[in-house]
């Protein structure tokens, strides 16, 4: 007995173990464009002009390329939201006015622990404490939409100035439909007995994390969304990948492209039944874009994917009545709708 | 050992997979330390609530909120588990 714990106090700090994994990361970033050429070209002997050396070279860069800056920002985003509870942003938003509410509410849905499993407990939590109705829609719509997942893969597949508009205007969305939600005054859709819940005192006291926990916590983060989103990524490159290997240039241009007007709605309504997250979405929607189709109406499929997902539905039905949900969906829908339009006319 | 000894434990969870995670690990760690414990996996959203607790999974150790919105260490839990059953010796 005396050993085993000996053992477990003598293992290195998760400080120390930090600072040792970060100059292996920067090797790894750094040899990538010539280790994925080499294994395609040497390694397997593929021609690097012909269809199959494309697709299997572009793989072998781009899954690395995505899960090592991935790894980093999740852990830096760790450590950041350890600092952010949903108790400290039920405090933070209890009695807010609306208006500055829903900016606070959208701004920090981004850097609050945030899973869909959480999503009943957390709504029924704000209402209790008194944030309105509309500024927690504008929390739960900004929660799963602007996620270090999407952003780190927009960066580094469309570059800074695409991430920079989707999380702009998935603020803007999560803003105003909040906004929206509130003006109409949908307090009668929500469940009877969410107004008969009564918070507990107590919850998680005294409980000051060190650095160390900190670390743990972002690590644990790691672990937790990486080894959820891997499959997705690989996924994803793999269809993209085929997709710019094969797929003829321009083939979409007529389909996706900017100058069919009905091609946005339907984007935003085929994403809607899609369940995947960003990282298997981002991959095809990139490859999509460099066969012709339009920014915009990416960029709307894209988040009508992740901000609008059935599964998130099913469970906030235990809450919201039907009525609320479709508001909340055609609300959503809409601002998605005006974003694809936005992109589609101007860039 | 007598039932009044045994140290009582609610996972709060309605039911992911971090929630399922929690109360293996809080079976591990009590079976490894020997501790005798009552575990209890509340899923009913209005008790996890009643405890302030808006993250799950929660865990509560002799009524006192442990840890919310993550999954604590094995050696975490085990010594809670352990000063708990000591208070109660």
């Amino acid at each position: 007995m005396s050993t085993v714990r000996l053992i477990i106090s003598r293992r290195p700090a998760p400080l120390f173990g930090t600072a040792a994994a970060i100059p292996l990361w920067l090797a790894a970033y750094v040899l990538l464009a010539a280790a994925s050429a080499w294994i395609a070209r040497d390694l397997l002997g593929l021609d690097p002009a012909s269809p199959l050396g494309v697709a299997v070279e572009f793989f072998l860069y781009d899954v690395p390329k995505i899960l090592l800056p991935l790894t980093a920002v999740i852990f830096v985003v760790g450590i950041v939201r350890s600092f952010f509870t949903p108790e400290r942003t039920r405090a933070l938003l209890g009695g807010r006015r609306e208006g500055v509410g829903n900016v606070m509410a959208a701004s920090l849905g981004v850097v609050t622990p945030f899973c869909s499993c959480s999503a009943v407990p957390l709504f029924l939590g704000f209402v209790e404490s008194g944030v309105p109705l509309g500024v927690t829609f504008s929390f739960l719509i900004a929660a799963p939409m602007v996620n270090e997942v999407a952003v780190v893969m927009l960066l580094e597949l469309f570059g800074p100035r695409v991430a920079g508009l989707y999380v702009a205007t998935g603020l803007l969305i999560a803003i105003t439909a909040g906004l929206a939600i509130g003006r109409l005054r949908l307090e009668r859709f929500v469940a009877e007995w969410v107004y008969q819940v009564r918070m507990g005192q107590g919850g998680l006291q005294d409980e000051c994390l060190t650095w160390d926990d900190r670390i743990r916590y972002a690590a644990q983060a790691v672990r937790d969304i990486l080894g959820r989103v891997w499959p997705y990524v690989v996924v994803g490159i793999a269809v993209g990948a085929a997709i710019h290997g094969w797929m003829p240039e321009d083939l979409l241009a007529g389909v996706m492209g900017r100058d069919a007007w009905w091609t946005v709605p339907a984007a935003v309504l085929l994403g809607i039944p899609m369940y995947s997250n960003a990282a298997g979405v981002i991959p095809v929607v990139q490859a999509l874009m460099a066969k012709g189709a339009a920014l915009g109406t990416v960029l709307a499929f894209m988040m009508s994917v992740i901000a609008l997902s059935l599964p998130e539905m099913i469970i906030l039905r235990r809450v919201l009545k039907w009525q609320l949900i479709a508001v909340f969906v055609a609300v959503v829908g809409t601002g998605i709708v005006l974003v694809g339009y936005l992109f589609n006319a101007t860039i | 050992m007598a039932e009044d000894k045994a140290v009582s434990v609610k996972v709060l969870g309605a039911g992911c997979a971090n929630c399922e995670r929690v109360e293996a690990l809080v079976r591990e760690a009590a079976a490894e330390r020997q501790i005798d414990t009552i575990i209890e996996h509340v899923r009913d959203y209005q008790s996890i609530l009643s405890y302030g607790v808006m993250a799950t999974p929660g865990l509560v150790v002799e009524g006192k909120v442990r840890s919310a919105g993550r999954v604590p260490g094995k050696a975490e839990i085990a010594t809670w588990l352990a000063k708990a059953a000591e208070a109660k010796a």
